[in-house]
């Protein structure tokens, strides 16, 4: 069965349409340029650590935001000026998974980082980018654990939002 | 941070500063060239002119644990452009310690016509200066490489074994987690694991980004000494190995050491902790 939902497998499909690694890289980048950082509404500087993805260089923060629809909505700040692979991570994470129902994004695997990017990553490039995954999957599960009950208790989120600790 | 020639390094010939690069942007004798950890930030905007070395494509041999041998060197500088005389400036992400690996690996074919750039691609960006994204390319150059020589700066696991049964210094630069044994490597990380965690034997325990201040660049040589030779006794007469992973980040620490502190004899020892922690029957401490 495939891993990945219906829109993130199109997204791969299409990255794989490049013909050779400059080309890859260069949607890759195309992708990064569509990163918008967390709204206002949802987290102001400075952000909370609780947010902060582990492991990563490129200074990840993750929120998910709980939508009306009872769907998740990811949002992403990358502090680190050079952090261009996490920032193109993130708007294939929110383009791609926000919305999706919650049981299918706790399953999508770690291994996506390497479909995206490649094997030759290096081990720290490796650890943050597959920890920004690692944060989406938790605050997934996270809601499926605690249903609409819990109304989370976003110790970092902004006054009346309605931002999930990942 | 103050000038390079105020630091007080050893030697200023392997160093230059941003905006000396900002200078001599259009001298045909050299050839700058960035070498990142992130595959998307050469094509997202480098220096102008500047080439791209990648650490896994350009520098490693393609089936062997080993680096690219003389013919794949030759390639390398023929595609770069690049001479025997030509002085290569290389930067980077991360502090320059890819660079800093570049710069290693160009010494085993004895280009010792290198520089980095101090505070690396992360300091020109935020110095504002120019950044392009149409690919360098340069006609290809007539470049003759001697066979691969390791014996000058690079160390084997025989070699370290001797090197610790003789109570040689070592450096350890990984994080202390991993110098303690308490990470191993990353859950599921298909490249760099190690089936023992812990350092060898009498190793100090420094990680690399001690010597580079916030901005990425080099600390001042006071500052240097102060940690490798107050804190821990180094001297520059030492026979050193340094090590971390996979010996990329020990080649910033190698750099260091030779060039800025002057220390006389420092080897990479690239085999590092994947393959020490997977070797049968070494030793190994554990605090």
């Amino acid at each position: 069965m495939d891993p990945y939902p219906e829109r993130l497998a199109m997204l791969l499909e299409y990255l794989d349409l490049a013909g050779d690694r400059d080309e890859r890289i260069q949607m890759l980048i195309d992708v990064a340029s569509r990163f918008k950082a967390v709204p206002d509404f949802i987290a102001t500087r400075p952000f909370p650590e609780t947010h902060l993805t582990p492991a990563c260089e490129s200074e990840a923060y993750v929120w998910c935001e709980e939508l009306p629809s009872q769907a998740l909505k990811f949002h992403f700040a990358v502090e680190n000026p050079q952090g261009i692979s996490a920032k193109c991570l993130a708007v294939i994470l929110d383009e791609t998974l926000s919305g999706e129902p919650a049981s299918s994004l706790a399953q999508v695997p770690g291994e996506l980082v390497y479909r995206i990017f490649g094997k030759d990553l290096s081990m720290g490039k490796s650890m943050g980018l597959m920890g920004m995954v690692s944060m989406v999957q938790a605050c997934a599960r996270r809601y499926l654990a605690s249903g609409q009950a819990d109304r989370l208790l976003g110790e970092g989120r902004a006054a009346g939002s309605t931002s999930r600790e990942p | 941070m103050s000038a390079i020639e105020e630091r007080g390094y050893a030697s200023t010939d392997a160093l230059v500063s941003t905006e000396w690069v900002s200078q001599h942007l259009n001298d045909p004798n050299l050839r700058f060239a960035e070498s990142n950890e992130d595959p998307l930030l050469y094509a997202s905007g480098h220096i102008p002119g500047a080439v791209e070395v990648d650490w896994t494509r350009d520098l490693n041999h393609p089936l062997r644990r080993d680096y690219l041998d003389r013919s794949g060197f030759e390639a390398l500088m023929r595609r770069i452009g690049a001479t025997r005389e030509t002085t290569v400036v290389l930067y980077g992400d991360k502090s320059n310690w890819w660079a800093c690996y570049a710069f290693w690996v160009f010494q085993l074919f004895g280009h010792t016509n290198a520089k980095i750039m101090d505070g690396g691609r992360l300091k020109w960006q935020s110095e504002g200066r120019a950044l392009v994204t149409e690919a360098a390319n340069y006609p290809s150059s007539d470049y003759s490489a001697p066979e691969r020589d390791d014996s000058g700066v690079r160390v084997f696991r025989d070699q370290v074994l001797e090197h610790v049964q003789a109570g040689r210094p070592l450096v350890d630069v990984r994080s202390p987690a991993e110098y303690t044994g308490e990470r191993l490597h990353m859950e599921a990380y298909p490249n760099e694991g190690a089936l023992r965690g812990g350092h060898i034997p009498g190793a100090a325990n420094i990680p690399w980004a001690r010597a580079a201040n916030e901005d990425g660049t080099f600390k001042s040589a006071d500052e240097l000494r102060a940690i490798y030779t107050g804190e821990n006794n180094l001297q520059s007469g030492d026979d050193i190995v340094a090590y971390c992973r996979i010996g990329e980040r020990s080649s910033h620490t190698w750099f260091v050491l030779t060039y800025l502190l002057g220390f006389e004899q420092v080897r990479n020892y690239d085999g590092s902790w994947t393959e020490w922690g997977n070797l049968v029957n070494v030793p190994i401490e554990r605090p």
